[in-house]
């Protein structure tokens, strides 16, 4: 149960990351290896700022305001100098390594006996319930873990609320036009390349929040930890694009966060049933390629077979 | 840029002015084009102004230097009698509405019919945090859609992808016309559709044109187009205008006499490369 409880929370954290990516990667068609710099950056601000105690809630927005920058650079990069977008997200990433090292002091921050989310939690569960641990269905919890649960579920809760309250005003429904149509957006005056910028700053933004909330729930930020973050983003937003289906941006935002959190548990049961975690990453890039080359592999045939029949000379191009 | 100031002003009440307008691209290097060469154009508001030439004659560069999709070299471009010639694309918008030659360009695919007119409605405005399709804009949408007589009044959140070239053309026509433009561009926007779907377009465009008294410049490569619409011709050839017809010239104008025409500068064209090739034949 705890296992359970553990893999829910992180994959609800992690869905914050599977939004950016479905803004950057859906919303702008840019496969941004920022946010795999901008998590960690998010968890380096808030850990530094939490070390100093400061305010959580001030450390973790501090984390987030750190992501918005780093996207910001990425977006002038491809919008005012023109680098292509692949390209400037590899030189904001590269770079980022070395400033979060800075952030930090060192490669690993630790997080004990620091007031946090979590200890936040922890006091709170034992006000509440008197005892550190409570039976739910039948199964002993730690009312710390629960109420993180609880605490992610809300902040992830709020901002998908949020972003869908968003795309649906005059400027996100504009920023959604100029990742569909830039010509057609651009001819009814909006400036596109700003609203890229925006974009991939709110991308990342969103990206390093969930590596602030990241790092207080693990009780530590790592220079590593961002490592391949956006390849487990882009899984979250297949796996929930096929629960959900893209047909409506509510049911969009919706899968991103499914999609995050069932993919958190089939890698949390995976490595229950003996995966050996080094396979993680592989599986997870696997899984993608699969995911993008399998639509197109079960096209063909079909194709293939109605061009046969209808004119066999043809089939050799 | 120190220039006479007579250059400078528009003529009076002119909607659009262009005063010797000129564009290479590719300067320098093989591939350079000389597609406009000195284009000189004045069009008073509620005119209506179609623009015929061959592939290469440069009416769609025409066009698009008014629409500021790239910066002209020389020459001063004026929109209702503001210097446009340094704005952007996107702040051109403000002024102008357009409809393009392919109609996935006018219309973004993955958003709702509803989307897409709601953006039309804030052409050129702020846009804010305020909800993009409020209640009474749906009605408006609503109202104005079922006048098209598609039956897409009843598809609003259906994602505009989903339809046919001629009803995203008519759509892109009504969204270009939402807020009433200063000038309209029309990019060949009826070359892409199939003839039904085409006249069906082009009833529509002279229905708005009357109707909101458009300042309207049409490219064409339509004869029989330019004939039936609009209250001037201008022809171009080799980046330049190469004749102009108005008033009772314009009404009289059939289509053999622009085939006429046509093949005038065609012959003249032809002439020009014979004697070039004798020259270079006897000389070299």
């Amino acid at each position: 149960m705890t296992l359970l409880i553990g893999a829910l929370t992180i994959g609800l954290i992690l869905s914050l990351l599977a939004l950016a990516i479905y803004i950057s990667y859906r919303v702008f068609d840019i496969a941004d290896i920022t946010v795999d710099g901008s998590i960690t950056l998010g968890a380096a601000i808030c850990a530094v700022l939490i070390v100093r105690n400061t305010n959580p809630v001030l450390a973790t927005l501090g984390g987030f305001a750190g992501g918005l920058a780093a996207g910001l650079v990425t977006g002038i990069l491809q919008a005012r100098f023109r680098i292509n977008s692949l390209l400037s997200g590899i030189l904001v990433m590269t770079a980022l390594y070395s400033v979060n090292l800075h952030v930090m002091g060192k490669s690993n921050v630790p997080l004990l006996s620091t007031r946090s989310f979590i200890t936040w939690a922890e006091q709170f569960g034992l006000w509440w319930f008197g005892r550190p641990e409570v039976s739910l269905l039948g199964w002993l919890v730690g009312v710390r873990d629960l109420l993180a649960l609880l605490g992610s579920l809300g902040i992830v809760a709020a901002t998908a609320l949020a972003l869908y309250w968003f795309f649906r005003t005059e400027v996100g429904t504009a920023m959604r036009a100029a990742g569909d149509n830039p010509q057609m957006i651009r001819a009814l005056g909006v400036n596109v390349e700003l609203y890229r910028i925006l974009g991939l700053a709110l991308a990342n933004g969103l990206a390093a929040l969930s590596g602030a909330l990241l790092a207080q729930y693990q009780g530590f930020a790592d220079a590593q930890m961002g490592l391949g973050m956006v390849v487990w983003g882009l899984a979250s937003v297949i796996i929930g694009e096929s629960l959900t289906g893209s047909r409506s941006l509510g049911l969009a935002l919706y899968g991103a966060v499914a999609g995050s959190v069932l993919f958190r548990l089939l890698v949390a049961i995976a490595l229950r049933w003996g995966l050996n975690p080094n396979d993680l990453k592989l599986i997870t890039a696997l899984f993608v390629f699969a995911a993008l080359v399998l639509p197109q592999l079960l096209k063909m045939p079909k194709r293939g077979s109605a061009a046969a029949a209808a004119q066999a000379p043809n089939q050799k191009s | 840029m120190p220039q006479p100031l007579t250059s400078l002003n528009p003529p009076a009440g002119a909607m659009l002015a262009l005063h010797d307008v000129r564009k290479t691209f590719n300067a320098g290097t093989v591939n350079e084009v000389r597609a406009l060469r000195g284009v000189n154009l004045s069009l008073p508001a509620g005119a209506f102004l179609v623009i015929l030439g061959g592939n290469g004659s440069g009416k769609s560069t025409l066009l698009n230097a008014v629409a500021g999709a790239f910066r002209v070299d020389e020459g001063r471009i004026h929109i209702a009698g503001q210097d446009v010639t340094r704005w952007p694309e996107h702040a051109r918008a403000r002024l102008v509405g357009r409809v393009f030659q392919n109609p996935f360009t006018g219309t973004a695919p993955t958003m709702s019919i509803a989307e897409n007119l709601a953006l039309a409605a804030r052409r050129g405005l702020r846009r804010g945090l305020g909800w993009a399709l409020p209640g009474r804009l749906k009605a408006e949408l609503r109202d104005q859609v079922s006048q098209l007589a598609m039956g897409l009044e009843d598809r609003l959140d259906n994602a505009i992808g989903s339809l046919s070239g001629g009803q995203r053309q008519a759509l892109t026509l009504l969204m270009a016309n939402w807020l009433k433009p200063e000038l309209l561009l029309l990019d060949e926007h009826t070359a892409a559709l199939d003839p039904k779907s085409a006249d069906q377009v082009i009833r529509l465009t002279s229905q708005l044109i009357t109707r909101h008294r458009l300042t309207t410049l049409m490219v064409t490569h339509s004869m029989q187009q330019a004939v039936n619409l609009g209250d001037r011709i201008v022809m171009m050839h080799q980046g330049s205008v190469a004749c102009q017809f108005e008033g009772a010239d314009k009404q009289r104008l059939g289509v053999p006499d622009l085939l006429a025409r046509f093949e005038e500068l065609r012959r003249r064209d032809m002439l020009d490369e014979t004697a070039a090739t004798l020259l270079h034949d006897t000389y070299i």
